[in-house]
């Protein structure tokens, strides 16, 4: 092979082991000793040795950040239980748990599953909804404005990039932070302050969402130290497409057309780099660089093609860039490249630059050469670069050129498939959770207590963040992330509706988005966590609306590395339940992603992150008028808990502020609970519900201060006519009763608390009929928030606007 | 009964162009997105349409300021066919961005001067928000004024506003003072009862609470609320609206349908 002087041959044949590892670290290829052993044998056999240009294209695609090694590779896992070990082998993690799961549910309105850049789900019978939530943790931890754009800027992409192409409606972002108040003398040398941090993501997630119009609608913003040098930022995106748009097809002769941006050294090895651990010599060239106009007129344009049938195929280029995105379109036919026709942003950049920067805003398609013109021509007039950069060819290799050399020459069977599969073991030993000591606390400390953590930074208003986004572009948002009764005031909401009229003429349909997440429960239980995050994201959904037998939902992993078996352990045990409660719930997985590798070292310190997951819902409602918010409507209305609350303090908000040790992490009860899922449905469909909330983060007495405080209304609830369970059953057994401070800061899964007219009350009942449920108060016109339990001699009285103002203070600056 | 056509002007950035032409469609009428690009090739196409619409968005990014790009861009390229069709009464609504751009061209709030002579600026929060507000049209202006886009509302309406550029400041107070003769402000922040506000339902800090104005003869308006956001009650937060159905946002596009019909 030749090659040109801006390409080099790089010599691998005969370096040792250590050389071999040596090379991948110093230019940032991420490969362990065993993949580069098997380039090594791969260019042997070819009898050459290999170039720049292929070392770094097998890099790119074998990256954890690609191949997903971890998920869809081998581990040895083993359990410890009460002294005792068991053994259990996958052969493919993923593919035995999540992916397992919807195969066996097997929905029939899930149209395209784990095999796209978005899951698809049926929404009418024209069109398809299409969902996917990314992470881009490493960039926004260097870059923390860059690094959300971008995070933003390429999910959208992705949804650009499902099928042929999915018109975006709505965006989620959910983000983990360290303490914004944390003295700096804390936080670990090359590190951004974390306020730094929230600031810049903030900001870079209004910016891009806000100027391309997709407004941002849910989202959540978790706070946890071990956040501080790993931040997490999750961006999502959902979109409609036709039914008849959603497979993919390329033919050998096809085009090569890469369409948007120009091609720069932003962006260089951003798959690699996500792949290991940060430091502070990490580069921030490796974070790309976004431009929300150009993206916006891509997706003008693109749409436009796609209804003319002027393409065959398309893809984003993401991670990896043009690498990734020729690379998979290529798969089965094999392409060339002609390299020096890629659209620069100037001058200078060497082949393998070209192909695996990841430089934003760039489509690659797949056209028909009877259609080039055509297609060149829709996007031009809309001032869009469109460039023919090569062919899709039948050879089965890919052939990259560079002023008239072959560069690069493989098969594109070794190089998706080339690379070895690792085995890695996995422990997680069981932790024993006990009931805490009885909780006693007197009126004036539950009162506090109350206080306290309705300012909590996972429980306060993210209002602050909220109304920098622009939540209502596109007109559709008419689930709102903040809900009350007028504009003056309003609350959490627990997840949003998108309307999408605009669309889908004459539609009644809706798209609800919600999301669970909470690390918290992990530390202890990762099976749990994973199972109330499930749980969660539904319970969000179905709070709002939404109907359980239409609601579908994301994996997203952040863990830290998942090379020490303790932490692949947890990560075990969490796939685990999402297969369980996948199954229980018959909520199939439709899409996923993962980021391991989230920890940084320094000074032969690492610090990694807590294990968090990231389940996002979305779901179809039949009628958009039949959906609620979470603020309460009108005095005298009836209040109800439906679902049990249980001893579950584990992990609690509450456990945290008031230093509690023990406790038992929330469980998924899944009959109990998708049974009175379905039957909120019920009863909202029948226009039975006036307000609806979830009981999550802070129990009951925050659900309903919520409710209260959204709406300027007053609240009483009786605490004894809670339902709780037996002190006796299994899990939570302690021997003993639950005491009112524990009833209401408890956070039980499975729990609503729903507001009910009394012209109501009866068909209301009788549809709850067989679930647990009670009514345990009323809505005053009084303003005071009050919780009484006089078994105990317990009275918590507050003024809602007090609490309304605890509960906005926190973040606001 | 012949139908209306509406054009919506759009280029790089415009975001606000589908909802803007589903609340046309509501109203009955033929609503086209049109690129500028499009419009630049041949530019008597212009005077096919019955009514003009300015979208909101960020066009071109809001790069040097919020609208001036396009601003410049239509003022350059299509400068004498708008401002003929500007005077030649036919309606022109800019929302959002689009007022940006109104104003910025000098269509608003002078379309004879054709020279700009107001600004919309930074918010005094300095940041973007995303809420709804309270407008207030006075009695007496709603009686005086000749607005065509604003009649039929009751004295007070709720709107979402999206905006980081929203601050009205005129060039001076003798334009200020014309502005109040002529009844050319027509919509002003308030609250619900009336009064003036206060951050936040003053949302940006414009001279005296101004949120939308008109020309003098009532054919041009801008606003930075988002009346397409609002064409079903659905939209609104509570769910308000009118003939338990419709936003009031409706109103002010079916008044140029009808202005025109």
């Amino acid at each position: 092979m030749k090659c040109t002087a801006r390409c080099e041959t790089i010599k691998i044949l005969n370096l040792s082991d250590e050389e071999l590892f040596e090379l991948s670290r110093k230019n940032v290829l991420s490969m362990s000793l065993e993949e580069m052993r098997v380039i090594q044998n791969y260019f042997k056999k070819l009898k050459r040795e290999p170039t720049d240009v292929e070392i770094e294209t097998i890099a790119q695609t074998w990256s954890e950040h690609c191949k997903h090694k971890t998920l869809t590779g081998a581990v040895e896992y083993t359990e410890e239980k009460d002294g005792e070990k068991t053994k259990r082998t996958y052969n493919n993690l993923l593919g035995e748990t999540i992916f397992k799961a919807s195969v066996e549910l097997d929905k029939p309105w899930c149209l395209s599953i784990f095999k796209d850049n978005a899951g698809i789900i049926e929404f009418d019978s024209e069109n398809g909804v299409a969902f996917k939530v990314e992470t881009h943790n490493h960039p926004s931890a260097l870059e923390p404005y860059g690094g959300s754009a971008t995070g933003v800027g390429g999910v959208i992409r992705d949804i650009l990039g499902v099928g042929l192409g999915a018109k975006p409606l709505a965006s989620t972002d959910v983000f983990c932070f360290g303490d914004p108040d944390i003295e700096i003398s804390k936080v670990p040398e090359g590190v951004h302050h974390p306020k730094r941090i929230i600031k810049g993501v903030v900001s870079g997630v209004r910016d891009y969402g806000n100027r391309i119009g997709i407004p941002t609608v849910n989202g959540t913003v978790y706070f946890d130290d071990g956040y501080i040098s790993n931040p997490l930022v999750y961006c999502g995106t959902m979109g409609i497409i036709p039914k008849n748009k959603i497979d993919k097809k390329i033919e050998s002769g096809d085009l090569v057309l890469v369409v948007g941006g120009k091609t720069g050294r932003d962006g260089i090895h951003g798959a690699t780099f996500s792949s290991i651990q940060l430091d502070k010599e990490s580069d921030v060239s490796a974070v790309q660089i976004g431009n929300p106009i150009i993206e916006k007129k891509v997706l003008d344009t693109m749409i436009k093609a796609r209804d003319l049938n002027l393409y065959r195929a398309v893809t984003d280029c993401g991670a990896g860039g043009l690498s990734s995105a020729v690379g998979e379109l290529g798969e089965k036919t094999g392409a060339v490249v002609y390299l020096d026709k890629v659209p620069l942003k100037y001058n200078g950049l060497c082949p393998w630059e070209i192909w695996i920067s990841e430089a934003q805003e760039r489509m690659v398609f797949a056209v028909p050469p009877r259609n080039i013109e055509k297609i060149i021509e829709i996007f031009e007039k809309e001032n869009v670069e469109a460039v023919c950069i090569g062919e899709f060819t039948d050879d089965k290799k890919l052939t990259l050129m560079y002023d008239n050399d072959i560069v690069a020459s493989m098969d594109m069977e070794f190089l998706h498939n080339g690379v070895p599969k690792p085995i890695k073991s996995a422990f997680y030993k069981m932790k024993e959770e006990k009931v805490q000591k009885p909780v006693e606390m007197s009126s004036f400390e539950v009162s506090n207590s109350l206080n306290s953590l309705l300012a909590d930074l996972n429980i306060c208003s993210k209002e602050w963040i909220v109304r920098q986004y622009d939540h209502e572009v596109q007109g559709q948002t008419v689930i709102k992330p903040l809900q009350g009764n007028n504009i003056e005031i309003s609350g959490p909401g627990d997840a949003a509706v998108i309307f999408p009229y605009t669309v889908v003429k004459g539609t009644k349909k809706g798209i609800v988005l919600s999301n669970g997440l909470n690390p918290q429960y992990g530390k202890i239980n990762p099976y749990n966590m994973a199972a109330s995050a499930i749980e969660e994201s539904l319970r969000n959904a179905v709070a709002v609306g939404a109907d359980i037998r239409r609601i579908s939902i994301l994996d997203n992993f952040c863990w830290g590395n998942p090379n020490h078996p303790e932490i692949l352990g947890s990560l075990v045990q969490a796939m685990e339940a999402c297969y369980d409660i996948s199954k229980a719930f018959e909520v199939p997985f439709i899409s996923g992603k993962d980021s391991l590798h989230n920890e940084y070292s320094i000074n032969g310190k690492k610090y990694s992150i807590p294990s968090t997951l990231l389940i996002s819902a979305m779901g179809i409602i039949e009628n958009v008028e039949n959906t609620v918010t979470m603020s309460l409507k009108k005095d005298g209305n009836k209040i109800f808990v439906l679902g049990i609350t249980r001893n579950e303090l584990g992990g609690s908000v509450f456990s945290k502020i008031r230093n509690i040790e023990g406790g038992i992490v929330p469980g998924v009860y899944h009959r109990e609970s998708k049974d009175i899922m379905e039957k909120i449905y019920s009863a909202m469909s029948e226009n039975l519900i006036e307000a609806c909330h979830d009981c999550s983060e802070g129990g009951i007495v925050v659900a309903v201060s919520e409710m209260a405080f959204s709406a300027n209304k007053g609240v009483k609830v009786d605490i004894d006519a809670i339902k709780i369970y037996s002190y006796l059953e299994e899990r939570c057994r302690s021997g003993r009763e639950m005491t009112p401070a524990e009833i209401l800061f408890s956070e039980s899964n499975g729990r609503f608390i729903v507001e009910v007219e009394p012209d109501n009350e009866e068909k209301f009942k009788k549809i709850l009929d067989g679930s647990i449920f009670s009514e345990v108060g009323y809505v005053s016109d009084d303003k005071e928030v009050i919780f009484e339990s006089k078994k105990n001699n317990v009275k918590i009285r507050q003024n809602s606007e007090i609490l309304l103002n605890s509960w906005r203070n926190t973040i606001n600056w | 009964m012949k139908k209306i056509r509406v054009l919506i002007l759009r280029t790089a950035g415009t975001n606000c162009d589908y909802e803007t032409q589903s609340a046309f469609e509501l109203c009955g009428a033929i609503a086209e997105r049109v690129h500028i690009n499009t419009l630049i090739e041949r530019k008597d196409k212009i005077f096919e349409y019955d009514i003009l619409a300015f979208p909101g968005g960020f066009s071109y990014g809001d790069d040097i300021a919020s609208g001036k790009i396009l601003a410049n861009e239509v003022k350059n390229k299509l400068g004498d066919e708008v401002k003929k069709y500007a005077l030649s009464g036919r309606p022109i609504i800019g929302i959002c961005n689009g007022f940006q751009v109104l104003v910025k061209i000098g269509l608003l709030p002078d379309p004879e001067l054709f020279k700009q002579i107001s600004t919309l600026s930074y918010n005094d929060s300095d940041k973007f928000e995303c809420r709804w507000v309270y407008l207030k049209t006075e009695k007496k202006i709603k009686n005086e004024s000749s607005c065509i886009w604003t009649k039929n509302l009751p004295d007070i309406i709720s709107l979402p506003v999206a905006h980081g550029e929203g601050k009205f400041i005129p060039m001076n107070e003798k334009f200020l003072d014309n502005l109040n003769k002529n009844n050319q402000i027509v919509f002003r922040y308030s609250l619900k009862d009336g009064s003036e506000p206060e951050y936040p339902l003053a949302p940006n800090g414009s001279t005296e609470q101004i949120a939308g104005i008109c020309n003098k003869k009532g054919n041009i308006f801008g606003l930075m609320p988002h009346p397409e956001r609002y064409v079903f009650a659905l939209q609104h937060p509570a769910r308000e609206g009118f003939n338990s159905k419709y936003g009031w946002g409706k109103v002010i596009f079916q008044n140029a349908v009808n202005f025109v019909s």
